[in-house]
């Protein structure tokens, strides 16, 4: 243990491994994993899934981001997922996304730029060297997660694709395969899903293209091969299993705008004074913590404000939401 | 013939262990670490969840003894009822305890401020006599305000269904599915009153 930093669990209170997985054991044994399909069908009798490891990525740099952070479980990250497009329940993605190819994978640059292109993954995974970001990621439902990302800075692919004089924004817009994606086949979202970012919001450092987590390749529910992560704005601005990036001149109509626009604005910073409304946004779970753990406060920003507050600077981000 | 005494016990105990059943998978997943990324919620869910599922189900037994005749069927909707009041109160509870540490000003505020809070906690709230009169002495002793003062049950289900639709955010199916069986439910009552002729009693 390091010093001056005490231990917040008792060593007696930890589940020693080996009984932990024989409970687990006992608890397939008894069929009661067996009933996990029927959640898809029924919430009341849900029941997460464990999700298999993926490859691991060789070589990345690791970075200062969130070191200090303590890490939410892969499980956790892996089985509880915002991914309508295969299902809207948050075990549903790591059952429902098994069947879906993503190779070959590439992405399409189009709209404002001087270098509209295809890229595809070998092209992408070559644009700058692969960095490990720990990140916070803030749910605009009020819970939240510490991911460790391996990707590319966006700014990386932009400078690639030199944006016109008029490109004033970036706008994701990630696959809809119905053969696929059971979700799409359902009109629960203007399908295909579209996130967008200001140019300047696409350009900043901490704006990653995330190809994996947990220094292997990201899982199909976490959007692989290649998705949008922006730590200081609520999850659902990170497009997964992007397929086209297009630069415009007009702030697009997002999915979630189009969905509810009293809801969900196009900025979605997280800040804790402006309430969703339906929900205060003050405080959040932190996924993994356990049973007996108290909510805890939302940061400003997500906790990115001395990053990224020079970004909003004179905007009323009450109106701006 | 009506199903002799025994018989009815037995369906009675039969009931009361079903009953039992979520609250002892819960038990079970909490005890093998099994209720998720985000058991709170999951807790939250499930008692919710089998709370409205219980209170549905008390409403199945009047259309069902009104066609088939069945007034034996009565014995077991007090109890379906305690298990609404039952799973809406650990439902409650792991709102006030688990979710929010008994933080009084947040939780009021969080009641007073949101719309799909306060139907549901408007929902427990009326339950509350139901289940304080639900036993023998109080039904005699209301005689037939009893029977008015349980209507509440109809008001309690659409508030109930309110609260499960605002909270969800985007896909509405699961909310959707249970309107849909209260709205039978509710009519199925309606059309029997207007067709007396299919209530054997009249």
């Amino acid at each position: 243990m390091l010093i001056g930093k005490p231990a917040d669990i008792a060593p007696s209170e930890i589940t020693p491994v080996e009984t932990f997985r024989r409970r687990r054991e006992i608890v397939k044994a008894l069929g009661l994993s067996a009933i996990a399909p029927l959640s898809t069908a029924w919430p009341a009798l849900a029941q997460a899934e464990d999700a298999p490891h993926q490859p691991p990525i060789k070589q990345f740099n690791k970075t200062d981001f969130g070191k200090e952070e303590k890490l939410t479980p892969y499980q956790d990250v892996t089985t509880y997922n915002n991914f309508y497009e295969f299902g809207t329940a948050k075990e549903q993605p790591a059952v429902n996304a098994k069947k879906f190819r993503t190779t070959p994978w590439s992405i399409s640059i189009e709209g404002e730029v001087h270098k509209a292109q295809t890229l595809d993954m070998d092209k992408l995974l070559k644009l700058a060297p692969l960095e490990e970001r720990i990140y916070r990621m803030r749910c605009v439902e009020g819970w939240s997660m510490v991911i460790p990302w391996v990707g590319i800075p966006l700014s990386a692919l932009i400078k690639l694709a030199q944006p016109t004089s008029n490109a004033k924004y970036v706008e994701f817009i990630t696959a809809a395969e119905p053969d696929s994606m059971i979700g799409v086949r359902a009109p629960i979202l203007d399908w295909p899903y579209l996130e967008a970012l200001r140019l300047d919001e696409a350009m900043h450092p901490l704006t990653i293209l995330a190809v994996g987590l947990y220094g292997e390749y990201l899982p199909k529910q976490n959007g692989a091969p290649v998705r949008l992560v922006v730590p200081w704005k609520y999850g659902f601005k990170g497009g997964k299993s992007i397929v086209r990036i297009r630069f415009s001149e007009r702030m697009p109509q997002t999915t979630w705008m189009r969905a509810a626009a009293n809801e969900y604005g196009f900025y979605a910073n997280v800040n804790p004074k402006v309430a969703h409304p339906r929900w205060s946004q003050a405080s959040e779970r932190r996924i993994g913590s356990g049973l007996f753990t108290r909510r805890i406060p939302t940061q400003m920003f997500n906790g990115y404000a001395e990053q990224v507050g020079q970004l909003y600077a004179g905007m009323d981000l009450a109106k701006n939401f | 013939m009506p199903p002799s005494k025994t018989t009815l016990s037995c369906y009675k105990l039969l009931l009361f262990v079903l009953g039992l059943l979520p609250l002892l998978r819960l038990l079970w997943l909490g005890f093998s670490d099994e209720l998720g990324a985000n058991p709170v919620e999951f807790i939250e869910h499930s008692t919710g969840t089998w709370a409205l599922v219980s209170l549905l189900l008390s409403l199945v037994i009047t259309p069902l003894k009104l066609i088939f005749g069945w007034p034996w069927l009565l014995l077991y909707r007090r109890m379906l009822g305690l298990f609404m009041f039952f799973y809406a109160c650990l439902h409650f509870l792991s709102y006030l305890w688990l979710d929010h540490w008994f933080a009084w000003a947040e939780i009021i505020e969080d009641i007073s401020k949101h719309p799909y809070v306060l139907v549901g906690f408007t929902a427990l709230m009326l339950s509350l006599p139901l289940a304080l009169t639900s036993n023998q002495f109080m039904m005699r002793k209301l005689k037939r305000r009893w029977k008015t003062l349980h209507q509440l049950v109809y008001p309690i289900a659409i508030l109930v269904i309110l609260h499960y639709w605002w909270l969800v955010k985007q896909d509405i199916t699961q909310p959707a599915l249970y309107a849909l069986v209260l709205a039978i439910l509710l009519l199925a009552r309606v059309y029997l009153r207007l067709n007396p002729k299919l209530n054997p009693k009249s």
